[in-house]
């Protein structure tokens, strides 16, 4: 009977919506922070906004990695969906793009351009990021809706596009607390707190909202008896909110204990959010239109690519460690000598 | 006005695509270039060797995040503007681009972070195993995009079930009938254009330093000792890949060779103005029998003419102009990386008119790295999967209006980028110190301290 399973690779697709989920979900935790601390730039001093991106410098090109990745097993495991999904996300992808753009070459730019043109680059960076971030949001929404073009689902996603920003500016603040000290460190938590606030707000409104925008996901959230088993999800997501509350207004203490503290309860929101939204999805992967099993790829050419995914995966993971580790503590000033 | 999708797609594919080689060409074999430089620290503890690892690396920084930024839009523009692409070849397309981001991407993008900003933080030769990683990734990811790039230029290996291409033999995808070739034309090309813009960034350097900056002579010769090593190499994998598109994709080479009627003892063309309306060229000049010679080593060798495809070849005038721009280069370089070696390797100043040359052929790989691959990309049409996939039938169904938009925003920006990248790397060249004083100091005390280890 497993067996049977196994050859027929009809678990295959389901092994691939995983491992995309998994790397959209890495994705918005690593490159968040990274958008965040991009976002939170202009709130900072000339000098700190060298320590902000000298935190972020030798990460950012990997993090940002994880979207190719997690597009990549959208465009090779489920083709038909990927065609489907970005021709209509058209005009949205198109704004994360050239955010995307300007935002990687600006962090290369400002610190190679002459000191006057420095800080024109810093505004690049800061409006890359934050383009980017509110079309990533905006193609949520419009993804959540199941692509309607109406002025409803324009403001909905529009909403959650600054839900997006401020999320990322959330876990981008909380990377700061953990990675600078002194004077930034404490700037770093006033604005966790703030966006917090915002954060906390958008998960709100958004579990209001999408049940009443979308019939699809109020079915698959409030029938018996799968409201008793998905209730923990919104209690665990306030505790963790009241505990992260909690702990920024203790914070910074005077042997820097616990400045690691927000950014694991932020990952612990991510998380959940998460679960959340593919729990709503599931087992569509264009909402109501293509079924998981539907868009997938031949199953001869998701068992090559798993092959080398097994093979690859955990010699990826090492070395990203490694790299983390060489950088660990607080972030020193970036320079390639 | 009216917007067609197809026409706009395809000219937007067409910029993205040209802007984005123009930075792996580079990245490719600046890396090893940069392995060479810090290897030649290691061994002669010259600081000069450093000062070129350096400077190189924040090249190489700039074109990699150019290279990383154009190649992320490539990916999202398979599935925005050629949704049909990969509904029908995906199944072969998508593995293979997936190796390419789990074997080459996280590689380079992990690595390039300890080599850029660990110098100090690791050991050196963590830090030079970095540099290996990073060149190895960029590498791997040149194969990876070359084969799927080969395999639709000769498809094999796959059988077509309900119009979708399922794959029946990796091994032959993999190392389809142009691969070879293609990769290897493609990786000398990359050293090429590293070379020469190795040799026009150290050109400029030592003429606006007054010839005071010795660290940029070392460079420079390796620059056009390499140039001059691997041109004519290039040559001879050039001329074998034209034997092998002869054989499979002939339409292509006839239009290469502006040739409309089969001929035995066909001329080769250097100069004429294909006339794709009246099926003719105008103001040929040709020298006899010289295409059949080259293309069959026989001076009467028969050569199939366009005609014989009417409806099924490529336009002619881009694919003929292209490869003329192309070899036209290629003969550049080697006059410059020739009779450079000469004034670069002897003891007195570069004269000014050598100067003059090395710099104004510093993006001279790019001019011949993009004609080139409009010779063999335009060459393919109609055909997006040679024989298997037309290229208006993959197109988007999105508003022609919406690709217009897109098109416009990306032209803006990519001249913009550009400028900025082409006035950042002189600016860079003629900044007045490389190495800080205290980065000096410390690689000094550094090398010291592992001499006596």
């Amino acid at each position: 009977m497993i067996f049977e399973l196994i050859e027929s690779g009809d678990w295959l697709p389901f092994v691939f919506v995983f491992l995309m989920g998994l790397s959209m979900l890495i994705y918005s935790v690593l490159d968040g922070y990274d958008l965040g601390v991009g976002m939170l730039m202009p709130a900072g001093k000339p000098a700190e906004k060298d320590k902000m991106i000298a935190s972020i410098g030798p990460f950012w090109d990997a993090n940002e990695t994880w979207l190719v990745l997690g597009v990549g097993i959208l465009l090779t495991a489920f083709p038909m969906a990927h065609g489907i999904i970005l021709s209509n996300l058209y005009l949205p992808a198109f704004a994360m793009l050239i955010g995307l753009i300007f935002r990687g070459v600006a962090f290369d730019f400002r610190a190679k351009v002459s000191v006057e043109k420095k800080a024109r680059w810093d505004r690049v960076f800061f409006g890359g990021s934050l383009l980017m971030a509110f079309s990533q949001g905006y193609m949520l929404g419009s993804y959540i809706l199941g692509f309607r073009y109406d002025m409803e689902a324009i403001l909905f996603s529009s909403f959650i596009g600054v839900c997006v920003c401020s999320g990322y500016c959330l876990i981008g603040a909380c990377w700061l607390i953990m990675k600078c000290e002194k004077d930034l460190q404490k700037k770093a938590v006033k604005w966790a707190k703030l966006s917090l606030l915002g954060t906390v707000l958008g998960i709100i409104f958004v579990s209001l909202l999408a049940p009443m925008v979308s019939l699809r996901i109020f079915e698959k959230w409030f029938a018996w008896p799968e409201i008793f088993m998905l209730a923990p999800i919104p209690f665990m997501t306030g505790a963790l909110i009241f505990a992260t509350w909690f702990v920024l207004h203790r914070l910074p203490t005077p042997n820097d204990n616990f400045s690691w503290l927000p950014f694991t309860f932020t990952i612990g929101l991510y998380i959940l959010c998460f679960y959340g939204l593919a729990y709503s999805f599931y087992p569509y992967i264009v909402p109501d239109t293509l079924l998981i099993t539907e868009a997938a790829a031949a199953h001869g050419s998701l068992m090559f690519i798993l092959i080398g995914a097994i093979i690859v995966l955990p010699i990826l993971i090492g070395y990203t460690a490694i790299s983390y580790y060489v950088f660990r503590g607080k972030a020193t000033d970036l320079t390639y000598h | 006005m009216e917007f067609d999708p197809l026409l706009l797609s395809r000219i937007q594919f067409a910029a993205n695509i040209s802007f984005h080689i123009l930075f792996p060409a580079i990245t490719i074999a600046l890396g090893w270039f940069l392995l060479f430089f810090k290897l030649k620290f290691v061994v002669s503890k010259d600081i000069k060797w450093m000062k070129a690892y350096f400077f190189f690396t924040k090249v190489f920084a700039l074109s990699f995040a150019m290279g990383v930024v154009s190649g992320v839009t490539m990916s999202f523009q398979f599935g925005t503007n050629w949704p049909g692409f990969m509904e029908t070849v995906g199944n072969i397309a998508g593995p293979l681009l997936a190796y390419e981001v789990l074997t080459a991407f996280f590689l380079e993008a992990t690595f390039l972070g300890i080599m850029l900003f660990g110098f100090r933080r690791v050991p050196g030769w963590l830090h030079t195993l970095a540099t290996i990683l990073v060149a190895l990734g960029t590498t791997f990811s040149a194969f990876w995009i070359l084969v799927l790039n080969s395999w639709m230029q000769t498809p094999v290996g796959f059988e077509m079930i309900d119009g979708q291409a399922h794959a029946t033999d990796w091994w032959a995808i993999l190392f389809n009938p142009s691969l070879p070739y293609r990769l290897a034309h493609m990786l000398l090309a990359s050293g090429l254009t590293a070379s020469f813009l190795i040799i026009g960034l150290a050109a400029f350097r030592i003429w606006k330093r007054d010839g005071k900056s010795e660290s940029m002579i070392p460079a420079l010769r390796v620059g056009v000792t390499v140039a001059a090593l691997l041109i004519p190499l290039q040559i001879y994998v050039g001329d074998a890949h034209g034997l092998n598109t002869l054989e499979h994709q002939p339409q292509k080479v006839a239009a290469m060779e502006g040739l409309w009627e089969t001929t035995q003892g066909a001329p080769l063309l250097l100069f004429a103005w294909p006339d794709e309306e009246l099926r003719e060229n105008h103001y040929e000049l040709a020298v006899p029998n010289m295409a059949s010679f080259i293309l069959t080593h026989d001076l009467e060798g028969e050569l199939k003419g366009l005609n014989e495809f009417e409806g099924n070849h490529p336009p002619v005038f881009p694919v003929f102009w292209g490869f003329r721009v192309m070899v036209g280069v290629g003969v550049l370089m080697l006059l410059v990386s020739w009779a450079g070696l000469f004034f670069a390797w002897r003891k007195k100043p570069i004269p000014g008119f050598v100067t003059f040359a090395f710099v104004a052929m510093t993006f001279s790989g790019w001019i011949a790295t993009l004609a080139g691959w409009y010779v063999t990309e335009i060459g393919r049409q109609p055909w997006l999967v040679y024989g298997v996939l037309k290229t208006h039938d993959a197109v988007t169904t999105v508003p022609g209006e919406y690709v217009g938009f897109s098109l416009a925003g990306y032209l803006i920006v990519y001249a913009l980028l550009l400028s900025a990248y082409i006035g950042t790397l002189f600016y860079m060249a003629g900044k007045k110190e490389i190495l800080s004083a205290s980065a000096e100091e410390h690689i000094e005390s550094r090398w010291a301290l592992e001499t006596t280890k």
